[in-house]
């Protein structure tokens, strides 16, 4: 009888802490989706209402006199009246938004695939076999990547004067295909291939061409999609290396760009920024398994 | 296995090794020519007067930029960054992942959302950011409804906070799987183990769980203060080029010498960072292994 009632309690406190659990991460995930769902809906909003909720904060928005601006800022979610208005503005009238969209594609999708392509050889030759050199190599990459960028833009800029790349898109191109991020998380998956399979395609009489080809590159399917994600979504939010190799700013990226559009007029922004996250986000809901994967290969620089 | 079979094996070796050294190739001649080899140039440049006269002058130019009161106040502020960011960004998560590995209702989706911020780029959200922490923004018009005067977030010593936040909400996700994965991997029975001897679970993650993750502690620490290093660009998406001093990071500071193209004070600048970096990652390394080997 006693027994019964103790184990009926430890239950109810085990449950009470749960909903706890619950309740904490219920508020804490509100917190965390809001700026992203609070971009999206305001991008839906009409101009007027965007200059009557923020016309204290962007005084730029409340040009038109007639337009009615609150002494307070309100932050609201829901539009008054939901208008495709702001994507209209930016895909048909404006075209320079779209060519700022068009640059950060043209950056990112080449370094993409480029670094994955230079990493999946080099993972291969870097997980096949051992040896001193072959570690002093692969030691320089980790700490390479483990640079900051006040530390690898310097050399950057100034390899880019001297091949006479700078203020041209190879000059953040080129480094980002030999940046070294990539190689080390499949040389980390690859080392994990057993090496009783390349052996025995060795014994078939399989050459390190079709090794390479018809064991390693299948079986890295997924890491390689889940490396190219997370490489895409580091170079589409880029800002630092534009900003030190790209002087003339036609060139700039939408993420550079954005910040300048934002202190002008609010209500486009908004539409701006939403288009520009949702690729990356669309990326993220269809694949969020693959990302998390990949991460957690990143993990662990000795492994 | 005969003799000359065994010569003919290492033989077979050696000529694979090398074939296979040609697909290190591409990626170590990019990255010796991008990275490596001006990274030595670099070097050089710190220690000599311009790239004209090439004279050398010791150490003149890392006196002189000590000596530069932009660059005190940027390595101050990063590092004040850090000190508070880099904390939280690893405690933080790592607490999120304890919580969410007991079973929680919904935990997938808590868990999706918080990842998910590590997929929108910074430039998309600092619009509403702006549109918080203005002067006349919403959580001081929320203070004032408290009788709590205004806070002029981006032009005082409140700014950290702002940064702190966009910081965390951009990082916890990341570091949150990394913890989560470094959890699951440790074996059930030890911990059971554990927690039939009577243990409670402050004891068991103290005791075993914490040395069992330390590299994995060790690694989201130096991956934080790496991210916080690039604070500059959540910064300048927000107050441009010129913020409010607190506010003016390293980055800062090498962009805007970039633009005086003072390639002195900017290799000198990048030699010391790159010296700050390699003392800190050594340090965790060391901390690392010292608390690996106590639980083997």
């Amino acid at each position: 009888m006693k027994a019964k009632t103790l184990k009926k309690l430890v239950g109810a406190r085990k449950k009470a802490i749960t909903a706890l659990i619950f309740v904490f991460f219920a508020v804490v995930s509100l917190v965390f989706v809001m700026p992203t769902v609070l971009t999206f809906t305001n991008s839906l909003m009409s101009k007027g209402e965007i200059a009557a909720n923020y016309g204290q904060i962007f005084s730029s928005v409340s040009g038109d006199a007639k337009v009615f601006v609150a002494t307070e800022t309100n932050l609201k979610l829901i539009p008054d009246r939901v208008t495709f208005d702001q994507y209209f503005n930016v895909l048909i009238k404006n075209p320079q938004y779209l060519i700022k969209f068009w640059n950060s594609v043209i950056l990112t999708v080449p370094i993409v695939l480029g670094q994955i392509l230079v990493a999946l050889l080099a993972a291969y030759g870097f997980a096949r076999f051992d040896g001193k050199i072959r570690g002093i190599i692969f030691f320089t990459y980790v700490i390479l990547m483990l640079m900051p960028y006040q530390v690898t833009l310097v050399p950057n800029r100034l390899v880019s004067e001297m091949l006479n790349i700078y203020d041209t898109r190879w000059a953040i191109i080129l480094p980002g295909i030999f940046s070294p991020f990539a190689v080390f998380i499949l040389t980390k998956f690859m080392r994990r291939i057993p090496t009783a399979m390349i052996e025995a395609a060795k014994l078939d009489g399989a050459g390190e061409i079709q090794i390479f080809f018809r064991i390693c590159l299948p079986m890295s399917k997924s890491i390689i999609y889940s490396v190219a994600i997370l490489v895409f979504i580091d170079y589409w939010n880029m800002v630092e290396q534009p900003l030190v190799l790209l002087k003339t700013s036609d060139m700039h990226p939408l993420s550079v760009f954005l910040s300048e559009i934002n202190s002008g007029d609010a209500a486009l922004a908004f539409a701006v920024a939403s288009i520009y996250m949702i690729i990356p986000l669309l990326t993220f809901l269809y694949s969020e398994d693959y990302i998390v994967e990949g991460v957690a290969y990143a993990g662990g620089v000795k492994g | 296995m005969s003799k000359p079979e065994k010569i003919r094996r290492d033989k077979r070796e050696r000529i694979d090794r090398a074939k296979t050294s040609l697909f290190i190739a591409p990626s170590f001649i990019g990255a010796a020519i991008f990275f490596i080899l001006p990274f030595f140039v670099v070097g050089y440049y710190a220690l000599i007067d311009n790239p004209i006269s090439r004279e050398f002058v010791g150490l003149q130019n890392f006196v002189n930029l000590f000596g530069n009161s932009a660059f005190r106040t940027a390595a101050r502020n990063t590092a004040a960054f850090s000190a508070v960011a880099v904390p939280l960004a690893v405690v933080l998560p790592l607490c999120f992942a304890l919580l969410l590995l007991r079973r929680v209702p919904c935990g997938s989706l808590f868990k999706t959302v918080l990842i998910s911020p590590l997929m929108v780029p910074t430039a998309s959200v600092v619009l509403i950011w702006q549109v918080l922490f203005h002067y006349n923004g919403t959580v001081n018009s929320f203070l004032e409804r408290f009788g709590i005067d205004k806070i002029d977030f981006f032009k005082s010593d409140y700014c950290l906070i702002i940064i702190v936040l966009l910081f965390l909400w951009k990082n916890i996700g990341y570091n949150m799987i990394l913890f989560m994965s470094a959890l699951a991997a440790i074996p059930v029975d030890i911990t059971e183990a554990c927690m039939l001897d009577g243990a409670g679970p402050v004891r068991v993650f103290f005791k075993i769980k914490l040395p069992y993750i330390s590299s994995t502690v060790c690694f989201v620490t130096i991956l934080s203060l790496i991210n916080s290093f690039k604070i500059f660009r959540e910064v300048y998406l927000m107050t441009g080029r010129y913020p409010y001093e607190r506010l003016y990071m390293l980055q800062h500071f090498m962009n805007n010498t970039f633009e005086s193209l003072d390639y002195q004070k900017l290799s000198a600048a990048a030699i010391v960072m790159c010296a700050v970096m390699i003392v800190l990652i050594g340090i965790l390394f060391f901390v690392d292994n010292r608390v690996g080997r106590d639980i083997e």
